[in-house]
Formats: C-alpha cells, sequence, structure tokens
C-alpha cells in the first residue's frame, strides 16, 4: 500500500495509517497492533486506554518513536516515521518527544537540575544555555528551590515534577505520559494531573496511556485499544482537573468525522 | 562538549564504584607498575654497566690481551682444549708489546688470585683478592688513594715487597689505627703497607675494597702465577682512536711474537670494555625482550577484568541507558560514555601504576648503586598503553549498551 496520499496536513501532529506490529515469539506470531489509523491534532490531550494486553504500551512505543511498526505509516509532526535508523529515531525522541514514565527513570546520582539538562546535552546545547534553560523549566514545575537535590531527596510527586520539566525541555511536540500516576498517591496525582492540565492549556499536545478512568477523565478524548485495534475514540468534555473549567466546544465533535480527514 | 560530560559521568561511576573500580584497574595497575619499574632498572643497569663497571673493571680506552676470554657463554669443548692449549702470557711479552707499541699508550701486567693475608696482630682474613701488578694499574683502573702512596717503577723492577690495601681489607686488618708502614703476612711472605685505596663500593655484590695489591714484580707475583707468568697485559691509550689503533698494533706484536702465519687464528684475546658488555648486552637484550610479554599479559589480564566490570556495569545500568535512548542519546552517545568511563578507569590504574613504579624505582635506587631513574617515555608508554587496554576492553560493553534495544531496556529492573 502506499500510504503518501494520506501525509498529514495542517495541525495534525500524529497520524498513523495501518499501523502494525507482530511479535514473533518462537512458532507463534502475536499481533500486538493491527491496522492503527488515528490522528492527534495539535493541542489535543488523549488518554490511551485499554485493558493489560491490548496493545496499548507498543501503541505508545511505536507512538514514542521507541520502536518501528512491522507495518503502516506513521506521521509525526508532518514527517514519516518509518524507515528511520536507530539514531535518527534517537534524534527524534530527543526533537519531538517528551516521555514521563510511571517509575520516573530519573537518574538517580545527578541533581534535578542534571536530570533535566540530559536532554539538552544530547541536542548538543552549551553548558550555559543548558542551565538556563533547566533552571527556567525546573522553576515552570514548581521546584525553584530543588534543583541540586538528587531524585532520592525528592517525594514521589516532585520527582515526577522533574520527569515531567526533562520531557519539556526540548519543547517536544508530543508529551507522552506512560502511567504517569502510576506510583503516586491520590492527591499527588492530582498535582500532576494538574500540571499537565496547565500545560494543556499553554497549548502542549499530551497522550496519557493509562488504565485508570479517573486519570482519563482529565482529557478530551479518550482511545480505547482491545485486541490491539481502536475499539472506541471519543472526544469529551474533561470532568476533572483545572482544564475540566474550560470546556471546548472544537472537542465536542466526534472523532473520525469528515472534517478530520484532509 | 560531549567529552567532558562523558568524563564528568565518567568519574561519577567510578567514585560511587571504588571498590570494584580499584579491583577493575589491578591487572593495568600491575602492568604499568611492572613497565616503569623494570625500564628504570634495566636503563640503571645498563648506565652503570656502561660508566661504573666498564670504567672500573676494564678502564677507558683500554686494551687487555688475555689467554683466554674472561667472560665465556657456554663454550664448547672443542674452544675450552683450545684455550687450554694456548701460551700463557708472559712478562717479556709484556716487555715486548711496550717496546714496540708507536701509539702512545700506558703499557702494565696484572695477575690476580685469592689468598689469605695475616695482620700484625695474628688476625687473618680469607678469601682476599691478590693482586701483583706494575704501578700503572692504578692510572689505568682509575684508583684513588685516601691514606700512604703507591709503589712507583723503581719498587716494580727492584720488586720491593710493599702492599696497597683495599678500604675493607685495611679496616679489617687494622681497624681505626694507621696501617701505613706496618707489615702484613701473605702466605708467610711479609709486604709492608704503603697505601690505602678509596673506597670502592661493591660491583655486582662483590667487594672491590677487599684485597691487596702489590708489585708486578715483588714476592706477590709468585703468590698469584708461575714465575714469569702474568694474567693480562694491560694498555691504556689516550682516547678512543688511539685505543683502536693500539688493538690493531697489540695484535701484531703478539702475532708475531707467537709465530702465526696469516691463516692461523689467534692464540691470545683482545678486550675491551665494550667486548666485556657484550655478555651484558645479551641480558639486557633478553630483558628486553621478555618483559614486553610479562606487561602484555599483566595488560591483556587486566583489560579482561576491565571488560568484565564495563559488562556488568552497564548490565547493572541497562534502565539508565534505556531511559538515556529515550529521551534521545544516539549510538555513539552510549559507545562514547562507556569507552570514556572504561578508558578512564584504565588509565588511572595505569597512573597509580606509575606513581607506585617509581616507588619502586626509588627503592631500587636506594638499595643497590644502580642509578635507577624512571624514564619519562616509560611514563608516557605506561599512560597510552594504559588509555588503549581501557578503549579495547570498553569496545565490546559499549557496543553491546548501544545495541540495547530501548524498549526492552525502560523495561529493566
Amino acid at each position: 500500500m502506499n500510504w503518501d496520499d494520506h501525509a498529514p496536513a495542517g495541525d495534525i501532529v500524529i497520524r498513523t495509517r495501518g499501523l502494525t506490529k507482530d511479535y514473533v515469539l518462537g512458532a507463534e506470531t502475536v499481533h500486538a497492533l493491527r491496522d492503527v489509523d488515528i490522528d492527534i491534532e495539535r493541542n489535543e490531550y488523549v488518554a490511551i486506554m485499554g485493558p493489560s494486553g491490548s496493545g496499548k504500551s507498543t501503541f505508545m512505543n511505536l507512538i514514542g518513536c521507541l520502536d518501528t511498526p512491522t507495518a503502516g505509516e506513521y506521521w509525526l509532526n508532518g514527517e514519516p516515521v518509518a524507515g528511520k535508523d536507530d539514531d535518527q529515531l534517537a534524534h527524534i525522541r530527543n526533537r519531538l518527544i517528551g516521555f514521563v514514565f510511571q517509575t520516573f527513570n530519573l537518574l538517580p546520582r545527578a541533581s534535578a537540575l542534571h536530570n533535566v539538562e540530559l536532554p539538552l546535552i544530547y541536542a548538543g546545547e552549551s553548558a550555559s544555555v543548558r542551565r538556563e534553560r533547566a533552571e527556567r523549566m525546573l522553576d515552570k514545575v514548581g521546584l525553584g528551590d530543588r534543583m541540586d537535590h538528587r531524585p532520592a531527596e525528592l517525594s514521589g510527586g516532585q520527582r515526577q515534577r522533574v520527569a515531567v520539566a526533562r520531557a519539556l525541555i526540548n519543547e517536544p511536540a508530543i508529551l507522552l505520559a506512560d502511567e504517569p500516576t502510576g506510583n503516586l498517591d491520590s492527591r499527588t496525582s492530582e498535582e500532576i494531573m494538574d500540571l499537565f492540565g496547565e500545560l494543556h492549556g499553554g497549548g502542549q499536545t499530551i497522550l496519557v496511556v493509562t488504565h485508570e478512568p479517573d486519570i482519563a477523565a482529565y482529557t478530551h478524548r479518550t482511545v480505547l485499544l482491545r485486541d490491539g485495534m481502536i475499539s472506541s475514540d471519543e472526544r469529551h468534555t474533561p470532568t476533572r482537573g483545572l482544564a475540566g473549567a474550560r470546556p471546548s466546544s472544537d472537542y465536542q465533535r466526534p472523532v473520525g468525522s469528515a472534517a478530520d480527514v484532509p | 562538549m560531549k567529552y567532558r560530560e562523558a568524563f564528568r559521568l565518567a568519574f561519577s561511576q567510578i567514585r560511587s564504584q571504588k571498590l570494584k573500580s580499584a579491583f577493575a584497574v589491578l591487572g593495568v595497575f600491575v602492568g604499568a607498575t611492572f613497565l616503569v619499574t623494570v625500564v628504570a632498572v634495566i636503563g640503571g643497569l645498563n648506565r652503570y654497566m656502561e660508566e661504573d663497571f666498564g670504567r672500573r673493571i676494564y678502564g677507558l680506552n683500554t686494551v687487555t690481551v688475555r689467554r683466554i676470554p674472561s667472560v665465556q657463554f657456554n663454550p664448547s669443548e672443542s674452544a675450552r682444549r683450545e684455550w687450554q692449549r694456548r701460551p700463557r702470557l708472559t712478562f717479556e711479552d709484556a716487555e715486548s708489546v711496550e717496546a714496540r707499541l708507536e701509539v702512545p699508550a700506558i703499557v702494565g701486567v696484572e695477575s690476580h688470585n685469592g689468598g689469605e693475608v695475616e695482620g700484625p696482630d695474628g688476625t687473618t682474613l680469607g678469601n682476599i683478592w691478590l693482586t701483583a701488578a706494575s704501578p700503572e694499574y692504578f692510572a689505568i683502573r682509575s684508583m684513588e688513594l685516601s691514606m700512604g702512596r703507591t709503589y712507583n717503577d723503581a719498587e716494580d723492577r727492584a720488586g720491593s715487597a710493599v702492599v696497597v690495601l683495599g678500604a675493607d681489607a685495611a679496616e679489617e686488618l687494622f681497624g681505626a689505627r694507621d696501617p701505613i708502614g706496618k707489615t702484613i703476612k701473605v702466605r708467610g711472605a711479609p709486604f709492608r703497607v704503603i697505601g690505602v685505596i678509596q673506597k670502592q663500593g661493591s660491583l655486582l655484590g662483590i667487594s672491590m675494597d677487599n684485597r691487596a695489591i702489590a708489585p708486578a714484580h715483588s714476592p706477590m707475583a709468585r703468590l698469584v702465577n708461575p714465575h714469569g707468568i702474568v694474567d693480562e697485559i694491560v694498555v691504556k691509550a689516550q682516547d678512543e682512536v688511539a685505543m683502536g689503533r693500539a688493538m690493531w698494533e697489540l695484535e701484531s706484536i703478539m702475532r708475531e711474537r707467537r709465530g702465526l702465519r696469516p691463516t692461523d687464528a689467534n692464540d691470545f684475546e683482545l678486550e675491551t670494555a665494550e667486548d666485556s658488555m657484550a655478555f651484558w648486552t645479551r641480558i639486557s637484550n633478553i630483558l628486553y625482550a621478555t618483559f614486553p610479554v610479562l606487561v602484555g599479559i599483566a595488560l591483556v589480564v587486566g583489560g579482561m577484568v576491565i571488560m568484565n566490570i564495563m559488562l556488568v556495569s552497564v548490565t547493572e545500568r541497562t534502565r539508565e541507558i534505556g531511559v538515556r535512548k529515550a529521551i534521545g542519546a544516539r549510538r555513539r552517545d552510549v559507545v562514547r560514555q562507556v569507552l570514556v568511563e572504561s578508558a578512564a578507569l584504565s588509565l588511572m590504574g595505569a597512573a597509580a601504576g606509575i606513581l607506585f613504579g617509581q616507588l619502586g624505582a626509588q627503592v631500587v635506587s636506594a638499595l643497590t648503586p644502580l642509578p635507577v631513574s624512571v624514564a619519562p617515555v616509560a611514563m608516557i608508554g605506561a599512560a597510552v598503553l594504559g588509555i588503549g587496554v581501557g578503549v579495547v576492553a570498553g569496545l565490546y560493553p559499549a557496543v553491546k549498551a548501544a545495541s540495547l534495544d530501548p524498549v526492552v531496556a525502560l523495561r529493566a529492573e
């Protein structure tokens, strides 16, 4: 198939067409993801949901350019991702994707500041630029007074804030959060989701992979995966968080309407 | 810039695992220590052999005529038999050489033996190095006296029973008393002490001060050799050029005296300090050939240890590597990080080895008369080898780390 006709235009940050991932386990082939077509526009706030084994991790890995699809096309920020080699994918991850993980994944021996600087090192920024931008970013997530602390000296919520600051340092096209509140208590979870809400309000495109409906309730759109396929995809008004106070008619229309396809 | 970051990381990693790092670099440390010490000691030995040994045993610009070689390497039976058939050297040979040599040179004879010496109060010293030598001996061997005088030509010709003692012999026979003018007995024959040589120290563990030297024609002559026979005819020229010429003249004088035809081989040996050094050169060549193998083994073992430690380290940090890759580290970034750490680790081992090697050289220098000093080239070599071992040892772990699938690495515990 030729997907060139499907190259996205305008404000579509993520577009997949026929995105498929098979794993070969011995003699068996597992179809982790089958023919997934999705468009996500700039400044959307999307929850990816589904039971374990539904393919949501695989979907996240493909969207995050950590893995390559067996078949299908993926455009990120208007550029085709398929066929890129490891280093090109690393560059895309560095520039366009900000990861937030369930387990924070901070470097334990590095200060908060250094953790936030890390993507800039791989972007080739100078030490002074790195420092200045990392400090600004830590201020933004409310950790201006914790810059020299190591992860072990920070609370779970603070660690996740450092991780968010690290994810945002290169002004990525998408913020990709994998169960960002999975290791946090409910109060801290709310804080993090409020932070996401603020970022979304500032124009950030956010994808949250979660199995908790409570978390999905903060978002504007919920994509439900089942058996490697999209079983439902609905835009809705957030019922929780800061963004919940700011319903937008833009997000009321059903997904997959003619307006989505150029 | 990226390297600075990599170095910062490497040192933080090494610091966080001090003990493991120390063990990791043991092999490189040993290799570097060995390299620095051995190069220093061989260098010191070389200098010692060339400057001290050559000058003191043979004298500068000196040719020695001998019946059989002074240093022999596994001589064959036939060679040994040939040496035994050679005529001995005589006083007449020496006189003839002195009379016919055209190059200006000092000609002396010497004969050596071991024996017993008895002091005035009956103390007996065994195993004394006895020498019967011409008065020129002291000049040829560059010996200075600490007291008294040496004998002169007249005393030599007259066969005076006078003796010059080595510093140790004098001290053991006379203690603090003045030995000059006193009489000692060498195998029963009385000799009057006229001088004492300045302390010479020891050479390859043999004392150079436990000796008694008397005129060539004195009663000492028959204590060390049969009548009329000498061990060596020594010719000292003014410089190296003159020495070469003297050697050539010596050979023809001796061949003529022995009545050799042009096709006959010499039935005597001509030796110079350089010749005698040949044996040392062989030893040092063997050392130089063997020790790179030993250093190599230490470095290979060291490299293997570092490689294993780095593999463990990479495995332990799988998750971290996954995170780094997720946020944009390319293969070369990961490779660089591991290589720099491995090289830094190895270099630290080498640096410790260089310091320790210097210490070793200083110890050798303090305990032996060898002028041991660490050559800068050995230190640079050890450092370069250290870095090289680190880079080579880090290569496989680095490639392994760089090849990690970020999805798998992020899932690691």
